[in-house]
């Protein structure tokens, strides 16, 4: 089966780009010239020695073995948390960077959840002499405090967004509308494999280094490159996306989403969009959606900012539809419960997104020999408020 | 019958004056005595906004109109209902407007059809790709006698202008300016630039000019260079201060008079 995108810009059903006329001129410009300019070899030479001296790729395949005690498993945790800026956000803001310079861009917009995003896209920015402006719902600024102060040190204005939750979603529409204000000097930064196309296959292009690392870790360290799982968090699905990329048409390797439930799927507080979305137009793209019956977008909710989101970007979407991603969700206890485990096994304390992926290994039976690849898409630093006042450790 | 919006533009072609408006807004039942208000002042033509959670193209007046007429329990059934009930009631063309999932969640042929039925003339849907709707719905937009109106903005090529041009019908829905929708005090002279290079196209469907169009000196740039204006925030701000028949009636005249 074919999971790329078409020249439509569709995965399956889902993708597209649902965008107003005054974002069309910005969408068509990227859509001609995102895969020439990626092909570049002088892009590409830019791209990959940042990566390797800036980000400090490639990040470690650790075998964690208490861990894997734990679980009856062979786990290895790719450390996505140890890049620079601490999650692989950071693998997409320096190809988008790269590109909006070439787009001959003199300004950068961005949103955010957790503020990852935000703090990736305010790195590179400081890093490329770049005005950066990042829209940041009013709730996350308040849940993810030290992020905000971070993007301020590094220059970039903060700009709270006010409407709906004041989370993920309404950082979005803020964004957009700021882009469709400021459409000729301006690059949007997305910061996941959402919005119209090209940007969901553009920045799983730009994360796909996850998985060419993970194929050639693996092979060092077991003998071979293809692991029988491996686990990611979804919100969006840019870290999910860039671990699964180079092993989707290898059927043989079982890959693992991990929505948020938040208090439970059911609870009317959750942000599992596979569990509890249809298909529908948001952000551009057609995609599955958390909806009323009327088509308004239901407010997600989840203790992780990252994870806080309606929807799923169309290439999860599609992979949903047909199968090739088992997706499970992990509730607010289950995923701080896990980040405390992993804290006390390996030393290692996670992101609260990326703990949702640690939970998820409890939902399956494993043997020793199963090899188990999670995402350690981010550290935890940005959470200990959220650990401090959950309090169970 | 010939399309009510075909019509008009053969009877008039300079000042029409469209105005905006999102359905149950302030209150779900007040989408019918706004019509007749406006029609009664001399309005041409109503685009009633169907409310969505996530109006990404809308500045802050009619978001907040969105949210409000949401929170008041506005659907597109009741939006239909709502039309069907008014129709008989006025002559003028009606035009709804909206983003596309809500439509979308409704069914779009259903939304078509029904929307046929109760005597809309045109739709404006701004985030349905040209594409799509050449592919999945012209035909039946055609065969229902409903036009579409497509959004061009000043940063549309001239080529992309002629591809909607030549596959709109009814009017085009000529952005003002790179932004959200909110009034403006007046057009800068690079707008007013945009608009003389429009007017010198020749294009085969009249121009409506809409996003900052908010007072007389607004109004009658627009019109200088196109077929007539459309005007939704500052409406929008005036029946959240006043929803009156006499006050809406004040407000076009208030628009319309130099």
């Amino acid at each position: 089966m074919n999971f790329q995108v078409n020249k439509q810009g569709y995965y399956g059903r889902f993708g597209g780009a649902y965008i107003p006329e005054m974002l069309y001129p910005n969408i068509e410009d990227l859509r001609e010239r995102y895969l020439a300019i990626m092909n570049e070899p002088e892009f590409q030479k830019e791209f990959q020695e940042l990566l390797q001296h800036y980000v400090g790729r490639p990040t470690p395949l650790y075998r964690a073995k208490r861990l894997s005690e734990k679980y009856n498993a062979t786990i290895f945790l790719k450390r996505e948390d140890l890049c620079h800026t601490g999650a692989h956000k950071i693998n997409n803001t320096i190809g988008q960077i790269l590109l909006a310079k070439r787009l001959g861009k003199q300004k950068i917009i961005a949103e955010t959840g957790a503020g990852q995003h935000g703090v990736a896209t305010a790195t590179v920015c400081a890093l490329m002499g770049m005005e950066c402006i990042v829209y940041m719902g009013q709730l996350d600024m308040d849940r993810q405090r030290p992020n905000v102060e971070r993007m301020r040190i590094l220059g970039t204005t903060v700009v709270p967004a006010m409407s709906g939750n004041k989370t993920l979603k309404d950082a979005t529409n803020e964004a957009m509308r700021h882009w469709i204000n400021h459409p000729t000097d301006t690059h949007y930064i997305i910061g996941s494999v959402v919005g119209p196309h090209p940007y969901p296959d553009m920045v799983a292009r730009f994360q796909s280094v996850i998985s060419m690392e993970i194929r050639n870790q693996l092979q060092t360290e077991v003998g071979n490159p293809y692991p029988d799982y491996i686990i990611a968090c979804v919100g969006g699905g840019s870290n999910a996306a860039g671990a699964f990329y180079h092993y989707l048409q290898e059927e043989h390797v079982a890959l693992v989403g991990v929505e948020a439930a938040g208090k439970g799927v059911d609870s009317g507080e959750s942000a599992a969009t596979t569990a509890l979305g249809k298909p529908g137009v948001l952000h551009g793209s057609k995609t599955l959606l958390m909806q009323t019956p009327d088509g308004q977008v239901i407010e997600p909710y989840s203790i992780s900012a990252g994870l806080d989101y309606p929807g799923i970007g169309p290439l999860h979407a599609h992979l949903f539809d047909v199968g090739r991603v088992q997706f499970v969700s992990a509730t607010d206890d289950e995923a701080m419960e896990a980040g405390i485990e992993l804290s006390r096994l390996e030393g290692i304390i996670p992101a609260i997104e990326t703990a949702h992926a640690i939970a998820a290994l409890s939902k399956f039976e494993f043997t020793p020999d199963d090899i188990v690849v999670i995402n350690l898409s981010g550290r935890g630093d940005k959470d200990l408020e959220t650990y401090i006042r959950w309090g169970k450790y | 019958m010939e399309n009510r919006i075909t019509h008009l533009f053969k009877v008039k072609q300079q000042q029409v004056l469209s105005v905006f408006f999102t359905a149950g807004f302030p209150e779900k039942t007040d989408t019918a005595s706004i019509a007749q208000a406006l029609e009664a002042a001399g309005v041409d033509l109503i685009e009633i906004g169907i409310p969505f959670s996530d109006p990404i193209a809308d500045g802050p007046t009619i978001q907040e109109s969105n949210k409000i007429a949401l929170d008041g329990g506005m659907t597109v059934a009741l939006l239909l209902q709502q039309v069907a009930d008014i129709r008989p009631t006025i002559t003028m063309p009606i035009v709804l407007m909206g983003y596309l999932n809500p439509v979308m969640q409704y069914g779009v042929e259903k939304f078509l059809r029904e929307a046929a039925r109760a005597g809309v003339d045109g739709l404006i849907l701004p985030d349905l790709p040209l594409a799509e709707y050449l592919q999945e719905y012209k035909a039946l937009t055609e065969e229902l006698n409903l036009s579409v109106s497509f959004l061009i903005a000043p940063t549309t090529s001239e080529e992309r202008i002629r591809e909607i041009d030549a596959v709109s019908t009814g009017f085009i829905y000529a952005v003002s300016s790179s932004s959200t929708t909110g009034a403006k005090a007046e057009f800068s002279p690079d707008q007013q630039a945009y608009f003389k290079r429009l007017h010198a196209m020749k294009l085969n469907h009249p121009c409506l000019i809409g996003f900052g169009i908010s007072n007389a000196k607004t109004w009658q740039q627009a019109n200088a260079f196109a077929a007539g204006a459309i005007v939704g925030s500052s409406f929008i701000a005036q029946l959240k201060k006043d929803k009156s028949p006499a006050a809406i009636k004040q407000f076009v005249q208030t628009l319309t008079t130099p």
